[in-house]
């Protein structure tokens, strides 16, 4: 666990502040940045001004609010500063308290985190409210506290949007095939709050965090599998400095440890052609590249093809960083939404399936494809649901 | 410029309502309760206000729950002090609270002299929108309601206020101060304020506490709840099932039938 500057005036007196200071200007990181070239202030230009004392400016531009917390600055950086670790989430913070009013969408998000516990207001008291169409029986630990092996953090999108419930009953589906002692928090449940660290919110993430670690600390288990790399992101970064200790996966590598138990399993062939979009935090975060394409190999009558832009390189969806509620925004001004941008090179596979693995895709591309017309002749699926559907019978 | 902002919690309809077993009203174990829309509009409207002229700004609420989530949201967002009146029973009427609120706001030292009280048009479970004219009765001061602009003229001496009418038309007051305005809305949506904010002041600043005042049991109660029920769907859409050319026969048939198409 790295130590970690807790606001922009406390940088310079710790190492990853100093080690900004040896910034070489190559411009790296505004070349690799999906916005940069939208940007008043790109990485490149953020850290002169920072040199030059004049921050400020950056703060009162809006340039931060284009900035999707993709770590591709941070993946390409020479040096090896952590742009998208320490220096830009401190950056938008200040953003945060310069702008004179906050984008309304991301607004609301941020306050429906903090009350509902998922960005998008839905009732809290509904978060396992998808249980009942699992098709398999699920635990939750408020309703049966014997210890569970493992502790499936399910996360919001995947708990309330139609298309990521469907990941939910895939995911369920294959723990119970694989025999996994699993149990959910069900409505105890609150977002991880990922997106409030590595966007604006520091004091929105604690509150989460001090809440979900309280939960944690009620159950009995030995690791967190998570359904959403925002999720296992938090976890491994953020909350060890709060006691978090259990083991942690996410479930796209989770069930890639599993192949050899799942393989046999895998008896319905199919005819796609899939391509696997590789998600910022479980790629270039964690370097989880070929798990996702083993278990996709794994399916019989599966060709996997790449995009042009792929593993390190993968383009954001345009999601992360709050951009995930910052799509009219962007519209407004006139940007290319990122997600077009990468379905685009999907479609140029000739693959049939985009294939997933964080919740945040599955409404962005689908949305993408439909807007560009490419609907008819790609879906978007997670890596579960094509798994689930290779064991019907 | 002293500013009174008159803030109150309403059920929060994301989460479900239940009703209590007596059948007459929400059941309050299991409600929870958020700031009310237009009196957050209010707030805002008191700090813009602020904002431009100076002056400070005085928020006084029933207590409720959730209410000092709400009472130290308002301090993180620029209000200057927090009044909770507590004791009030839960089930008192919207004349009770108005009274309530208006004897606190004579007697509770540094809420009066103000030179302007605001408060939200109306609540959902106040939808008559009787509170702010309650209040400024009992005060003796005047009332605009489904105000949704206020710009300071003569500092001290009145406001113009923007009223909303039916029909996009809407009439420009000259208000003379002190008076009481019920907010639809403020100028702009109302701010946000970083979570790191509200827990600061949650730390760092403190709610002052003041005793229901006796009110006059004066048998107000002309109207009582008989009975409190969910609505009951009194048509249903009816979906049609098959595959296309059916669904399309059938659709084509409840049109004709009902002499949509010839």
């Amino acid at each position: 666990m790295a130590t970690c500057p807790a606001t922009l005036e406390e940088l310079p007196r710790y190492p990853e502040g100093k080690e900004i200071l040896t910034c070489l200007q190559c411009g790296m990181c505004s070349g690799t940045c999906p916005y940069g070239d939208v940007m008043d202030y790109p990485p490149r230009r953020m850290i002169a001004m920072m040199r030059a004392g004049m921050l400020e400016k950056v703060f009162t531009s809006d340039s931060l609010l284009s900035c999707v917390a993709c770590y591709a600055c941070m993946a390409k950086c020479p040096r090896g500063i952590r742009l998208t670790e320490i220096l830009l989430p401190l950056m938008k913070e200040q953003t945060l308290t310069h702008l004179p009013e906050l984008p309304s969408e991301l607004q609301r998000a941020l306050q429906n985190t903090l009350r509902y516990g998922n960005p998008m207001g839905e009732p809290s008291r509904k978060r396992a409210a998808w249980v009942k169409t699992a098709g398999v029986p699920i635990r939750i630990f408020s309703e049966d506290r014997r210890p569970a092996d493992t502790l499936w953090f399910v996360e919001c999108y995947t708990s309330y949007y139609p298309r990521g419930q469907d990941t939910c009953r895939a995911t369920a589906k294959l723990f119970h095939k694989l025999g996994i002692d699993f149990a959910i928090l069900g409505n105890e449940e609150k977002c991880a709050g990922e997106c409030g660290r590595l966007t604006w919110e520091p004091g929105l993430f604690e509150t989460l965090m001090d809440y979900n670690m309280a939960v944690f600390q009620k159950y009995e288990f030995n690791r967190i599998v998570t359904s959403c790399p925002h999720a296992h992101n938090a976890f491994k970064n953020r909350y060890p400095a709060l006691g978090f200790n259990w083991g942690l996966e996410h479930t796209t590598p989770f069930l890639g440890r599993h192949l050899a138990q799942l393989k046999p399993l895998l008896t319905r062939k199919s005819n796609y052609t899939v391509t696997y979009h590789d998600s910022c935090c479980l790629g270039r975060q964690n370097e989880f590249y070929e798990a996702p394409r083993q278990l996709l190999q794994a399916i019989p009558g599966v060709k996997l093809v790449e995009m042009t832009h792929n593993r390190v390189n993968s383009i954001c969806c345009g999601g992360g960083g709050g951009g995930m509620w910052l799509d009219t925004y962007f519209k407004a001004k006139g940007y290319e939404r990122l997600s077009e941008r990468r379905v685009k090179e999907a479609a140029a596979t000739g693959a049939d399936v985009l294939a997933v693995s964080c919740p945040y895709e599955v409404s962005r591309f689908e949305d993408a494809l439909k807007v560009l017309g490419y609907d008819k002749r790609v879906i978007v699926r997670d890596v579960t649901e094509l798994l689930a559907e290779a064991m019907e019978e | 410029m002293h500013i009174l902002v008159l803030l109150k919690m309403v059920p929060d309809v994301v989460e479900d309502l239940e009703i209590a077993p007596d059948g007459k009203a929400l059941d309050l174990e299991y409600l929870r309760m958020i700031l009310s829309e237009s009196d957050d509009h209010a707030l805002e409207q008191a700090l813009l206000l602020k904002e431009r002229h100076g002056g400070k700004v005085t928020v006084l609420a029933l207590d409720a729950p959730e209410v000092d989530d709400a009472l130290f949201t308002a301090v993180a967002k620029g209000a200057d002090r927090v009044v909770k009146v507590v004791g009030m029973d839960a089930g008192s009427t919207t004349r009770q609270a108005a009274s309530a609120l208006a004897q606190v706001i004579q007697k509770e030292t540094g809420l009066m002299p103000a030179d302007l009280v605001l408060t939200g048009v109306q609540a959902i479970d106040d939808l008559d929108g009787l509170i702010a004219p309650l209040v400024a009765h009992e005060l003796g001061l005047p009332y605009l309601g489904i105000v949704t602009r206020v710009s300071l003229d003569a500092p001290g001496q009145s406001v113009q206020a923007i009223k909303e009418y039916p029909g996009g038309v809407h009439g420009e007051f000259e208000v003379k101060l002190p008076a009481v305005l019920g907010m639809q809305a403020a100028e702009k949506p109302p701010r946000y304020v970083p979570v790191a904010k509200v827990r600061t002041a949650m730390k760092s600043q403190k709610i002052d506490c003041t005793l229901v005042p006796t009110l006059a049991d004066g048998g107000w109660l002309a109207i009582d709840v008989v009975e409190m029920k969910r609505n009951e769907p009194a048509g249903h859409a009816e979906m049609l099932e098959g595959d296309p050319d059916q669904v399309s026969g059938k659709l084509c048939g409840i049109l004709a039938e009902r002499g949509l198409v010839a």
